[in-house]
Parts: structure tokens; sequence; C-alpha cells
């Protein structure tokens, strides 16, 4: 069984697992050191955002997964080719998943000409579906509708593939959260919404978002499976999403995943998060899902250390390339900003 | 001509023109299909899409949940997947309810990630029925600064079907705007073998020397209706239907005030804000010198739409305030 019915939420540490195993898997060590390739790929990535963004390099704001990677790898490794994702600000590994090069977040985060938008919008901002990627919306919860949508062109066209979006615990609080879950459910469309249950909604916590301790309950309301899963256990995320996706692509109508993780910084880069017991941090920064992968690996004689250092060392030759590139690379032409605004010609 | 053309020429109304439109799109092309709040079984709210689940199933002709962002947000994404999307509200008021997918999302994309969306979002709008404040808006100034936006605005049978058509067929969202007074009262005929109109392009609804009246949708009914009035006093005024707002053919505009060398603009909305405000910023700095008196515009008072019946004659526009506006302006 991968998934808990206890609740794992940060405010009921008294429940939480002292469960150190991570899920059973059948997936091969190739496969699971690709896994620990991306988790590190995500949080390396960021670290050098954050030094770019002290260096005053990002122009705009910068958000962070510290301690959520596991969510957005393990989820996106569980889909296929020609599956759709549409992401959230904390979703870099999704993104990295889907074959996004660290390049393209460097300089869409430093507004680059480069960028994948060529300096049109920021961060994550940014989609392409031939790698199967709709870019995130800013207003929370809008992501659900647009991608009960995706889904239901594949069910239109009668092809099998799945829509898999995100949504914090902020944003299930939102009237297109609602209005798309239920969507989904009476139009019985192939979507998978994973629910990131962080603990914060930039600073508000929890029981003051909402009366229910588990997000899983709202799914229950539109007649939606969910389940409840560790969501810093980076196997247990990506069987459970596994699952979801293979039941939706029956035609089983959408499902939900409520993974219970913690926000290990700020809103954003600006945010010192002084609203946050320190305790929380110190019991979550235990259960750090990077960390536990890699006791994981060595407990089960996956990887020595000697493999797991080559796999960072080769990391960083990438970032430190993709880095350069962004700093080598110029900033848009002004004139720019007046294109593209209309697509040209008939369809 | 193809399959999907109308054969002999016909006479519709303005309703029936739009039904019309959505078939032969819909026959035309399998991408094409109909997403809202009772567009199935029961056809709409005003009946304009009836029959067409009959024909086409409800795989074509999607009942939703009563939820406009929702179901907006879901043809979003369908579109962006290579289907092509006719949402209708049940009354355009409610597209308010999904005024953010519509304006910060389908807007955005093409410019922000150049994905195309193409997408018609359409419904009964305007007042005169006695509708209240819910049920008679003239949303087309919301929409109108929003970038990556089409909105067109029909006054004749023959426009709603050929640019309906057109709507559907372009790759960007367009927001089609039906004004229900005219659903039943606006007949027309269809000419044999029209498929499509060209969007952003005006029409000239009636010639004249005086002034020049730009307007669109309902009021341009009213317009001609005065025009019958003022010529009988010798003033010949000339009316320009934009038909599409977004993107307006501001040359026709120009072209006509050079002409006529006086330009009142008459829609239906409140005066502050609307997009007729636009149309006589752009004739006061590009014609400004064809001028002989200062462009005027003719709109409703700067309040929701009331209910009884002369509160809302007494809102509105009509032929009577238009003339004795355009008789201050032409003998001034």
């Amino acid at each position: 069984m991968t998934t808990s019915a206890s609740p794992l939420g940060p405010l009921h540490p008294d429940v939480e697992p002292r469960r150190e195993r991570l899920a059973a898997t059948a997936l091969p060590r190739e496969s699971q050191l690709e896994l620990y390739r991306y988790l590190q790929l995500n949080r390396r990535l960021e670290d050098r955002l954050t030094n770019l963004y002290r260096q005053g390099k990002v122009v705009g704001g910068l958000y962070s997964s510290r301690g959520q990677e596991a969510i957005s790898v393990g989820s996106a490794y569980a889909l296929g080719p020609r599956d759709v994702v549409g992401p959230l600000i904390r979703n870099l590994g999704s993104l990295l998943v889907r074959g996004v090069a660290p390049r393209e977040i460097l300089t869409q985060y430093m507004a680059r000409g480069t960028s994948p938008t060529g300096g049109k919008d920021c961060n994550l901002h940014f989609g392409d579906l031939a790698r199967g990627l709709v870019s995130p919306i800013s207003m929370l919860g809008a992501l659900v509708p647009v991608l009960a949508g995706v889904a239901l062109a594949a069910k239109y066209r009668g092809e099998d593939s799945v829509a898999l979006t995100y949504i914090g615990d902020g944003g299930t609080s939102t009237g297109d959260f609602h209005e798309g879950m239920n969507l989904a459910a009476v139009l019985e469309v192939p979507l998978v919404v994973v629910a990131e249950h962080n603990g914060y909604a930039y600073s508000t916590p929890t029981e003051r978002q909402m009366k229910i301790k588990d997000l899983a309950q709202r799914a229950v309301a539109y007649g939606i499976p969910a389940r409840i899963v560790d969501g810093n256990d980076v196997l247990a995320v990506y069987e459970a999403t596994r699952q979801a996706v293979s039941e939706a692509r029956a035609g089983g109508g959408p499902r939900m995943l409520e993974v219970k993780t913690f926000r290990m910084k700020g809103h954003a880069e600006h945010d010192d998060a002084g609203y946050v017991p320190p305790e929380l941090f110190e019991r979550w920064r235990a259960r750090d899902p990077i960390a536990r992968f890699e006791r994981h690996l060595a407990d089960e004689g996956l990887a020595t250390r000697a493999e797991l250092d080559a796999i960072l060392a080769d990391v960083d030759r990438r970032l430190d390339e993709d880095v350069d590139f962004a700093l080598a690379s110029p900033w848009p032409p002004p004139e720019r900003a007046l294109e593209g605004v209309y697509e040209e010609g008939e369809t | 001509m193809s399959a999907t053309a109308t054969g002999a020429a016909t006479e519709v109304t303005f309703l029936e023109a739009i039904g019309r439109a959505l078939a032969d799109e819909m026959r035309a092309d399998d991408r094409v299909f109909l997403i809202g709040e009772d567009v199935g079984r029961y056809g709409g709210a005003f009946r304009v899409t009836a029959g067409l689940l009959d024909e086409f199933g409800p795989r074509r002709v999607i009942d939703t949940p009563i939820s406009e962002s929702g179901f907006t947000g879901a043809a979003i994404g369908a579109a962006m997947m290579g289907l092509r999307p006719v949402v209708e509200y049940q009354f355009i008021d409610f597209i308010a309810n999904a005024f953010d997918m519509v304006v910060n999302f389908a807007g955005t994309n093409r410019y922000r990630w150049g994905q195309k969306v193409p997408l018609v979002l359409r419904g009964p709008s305007g007042g005169r029925v006695s509708g209240s404040a819910f049920h008679s808006a003239n949303p087309e100034a919301y929409f109108h600064r929003a970038p990556g936006l089409k909105i067109v605005y029909p006054a004749t049978a023959e426009d709603a079907y050929g640019l309906l058509r057109a709507a559907i067929r372009d790759p960007n969202p367009v927001l089609f705007f039906e004004h229900k007074y005219l659903y039943r009262r606006v007949k027309g005929t269809l000419p044999e073998g029209l498929e499509t109109l060209p969007l952003g392009r005006a029409r000239l609804a009636r010639a004249g020397r005086d002034l020049t009246v730009i307007t669109w949708s309902a009021m341009v009914h009213v317009a001609l209706e005065a025009a019958a009035t003022l010529a009988a006093e010798g003033i010949e005024i000339e009316i320009v239907d934009l038909r599409t707002l977004k993107p307006m053919d501001e040359a026709a505009i120009l072209a006509s005030v050079e002409k006529t060398n006086r330009a009142l603009v008459l829609s239906e909305e409140p005066v502050t804000g609307s997009v007729a405000g636009d149309v006589a910023a752009r004739i006061a700095e590009r014609a400004f010198w064809s001028l002989d008196a200062p462009v005027a515009r003719v709109g409703c008072l700067d309040t929701p739409v009331p209910y009884s019946p002369p509160l809302e004659d007494f809102y509105l526009p009509n032929a009577a305030k238009l003339a004795a506006r355009v008789r201050e302006l032409v003998s001034g």
C-alpha cells in the first residue's frame, strides 16, 4: 500500500508516522537514480537561483519548492509522453521531468531575450504543448478547469491521454477549484489533481483557511476518489500518481491525491517566514525528501556514495553551463513588446 | 462552394441566423463543439441551439453545471488542445463570472507563450426588454482594453451568420455578443453561398453627407430610424456599423468623418469608460482638422440598467435623443 489513511499534516505531529522506509516500488534501479537526479537538479537549480536573486540577476520574484521536490518529480515521472501537465509555481520539478532545461528556467527568471517567452513572462510562466506543458496561472484554482478542458479534449477525440495539475491547500478554497473539480467529475474526464498540503498559504496556516483537516475531504463532495499520500516520499508520490493516472486513463473519471508536505521557505524569496514556528521547520527538516531518498538508495543497496556523487557532479556541471548561458544572454529588444498578441490567419 | 454553404437564399431571423451558423460550422468541422448551461436538450435559454443536440449528440453539445468560470476554463483548455469550442453564456452578464479566465488567461496565452486559443464566447446581451441590471449587459467596454481578444457585435442577420462562422474559424478568442432585442425582431436574407464575412471590417449602413454616426448592434437600427426622421428635415446622416469592435475598422471611420466633417458615436453603454469614448478619441486624434463640430457621444446613463419601462426608456438612447443631438451638431 503506497498511501496512508492517517493524516500526515503539519498540524498533527502527534499522529505523524515515524516510518522511515519509503513506499514499495517496482521501479528499477536506473529509474530510481533518474528520480534522484531530478530531485537534486530541482533543489540545486533553485539554490543557484537564490544566489542569482541575491545578486540582483532575477528581476522579479523567486519561488522555492524546497521540501516539496518529491511531489513534482514523483508525480510528473508517473506520466506518459502524451499526457499534459499544468504546473504551479512550486512545480519546477515537473517541468524538469518533462524535459525543460535549466537554462530555460534561468533565462525566464532573469528576463533574458533567450527565454522561452522571449522575456515576455516570468519564472515558470510558460508552456509547451509539444512537451505536454500548459503555462501556470497565478490566479489559484484556475488551472483545474483548464486542465479539465485539456482532459475533455482527449476524451472528445477518443485518445487515452490524461491531464494532471496541482493545487495548494490555499488554492482549494477558490471558486475555480470547486467549479473545475465538479465539472471534471460530471463530465467524467481523465484529470488527476495533486493537492499539495504544505501548511501555509503565504502566511496563513491551514487551520485559518478551512475547518477540515484533510484536503481529501473536499474531493468527497465532488464524488472524486482521493487518497492521502506522504509528499516527502518520492516513491509514494510516484506510485500513487501512477495508480491515479492509470484509473483516469481507463475511463474512471477524475482522481485527486492529497500529498502532505511542508513549505520549507517563505512564500517567496523576499518572505522570511517569520510566522512559521521554528519547531515546524525542524520537524520537517528531519523528513527532507531528498535525504530520505538518499538513505533509501543506500539502505537498499541501489547506489554507492560515489555513484550519487557522480550524479551530483553531473548536475552541477550542467548548471554551471546553463547559468553561464543565462548570464551571457542578451536582454530582449524593446520592440518585441509589441509582437504576438494575436495569432494570424485562419486555423 | 462546399456543402457547408447555405443553399438558396433564405429569410431568417437574427436568432435563426446564429443557430444556422453554429450548425453549419459543426457540420463542416468536427473540432467545433458547444458548451454551456442548458444548450442541449432545452436548446439554450433563448433556443439558439435548439435541435443541435439531436443532430450532433451529447459529445458535441455539452450541458454543464452552473459554473461560468469552470466551463470557460475547460473550453480554453480544449481550445489549446486543438478543438474549436463555442461557449454559450445564458445571459452575457454572466461572463463576469468568467472574467479572469477570459481576460487574464485566454487573452494572454498567445502573447505570453505563443499558444493560440481558438475560442468563441457568445451570449445574449443588451437591454430594452425589461431584463434589469443582471440581464441587460453590454459588456464590450470591459473587454475592449483587454489585449488578445476580438469582439464582434453584429446588427443584421446576415452579419450574425457570416461573422459567427468567421469567429469560429478565427485562431483567437472571440467574444460574440448577440443583442437579444434583435433575436426575433430583425430578419434578413442569407445570400446563397454565404460562408464567412471578415472580422475587423465596418459596413456602411447608410450613406449621407452631413454627419457620421458610428455605432453597432441594436443601435444601428435606432440610427436608421433617426435617419428617416432627419432626412425629412433635409439632414442626411451617414451610418457606419462597426460590426467588429476589436479589431476596429478605424480606416472606415476616418474615411467617413473626413467626408461628412461631423462625428457622433452612438452606443448602448454607460458613456463613462465606454467603447464610444475610444472611437471618439481616435477621431479627435486623427481627423481633428476635418471636423466642423465637436465629436459627440450618445449613450446610456451612468447607472445600472433599470427595470421599469419608463426608467429603462429614459436610460437608453433612442431615435429621438439621437436626432436631437444631430440637429445641434449640424446647426451649430
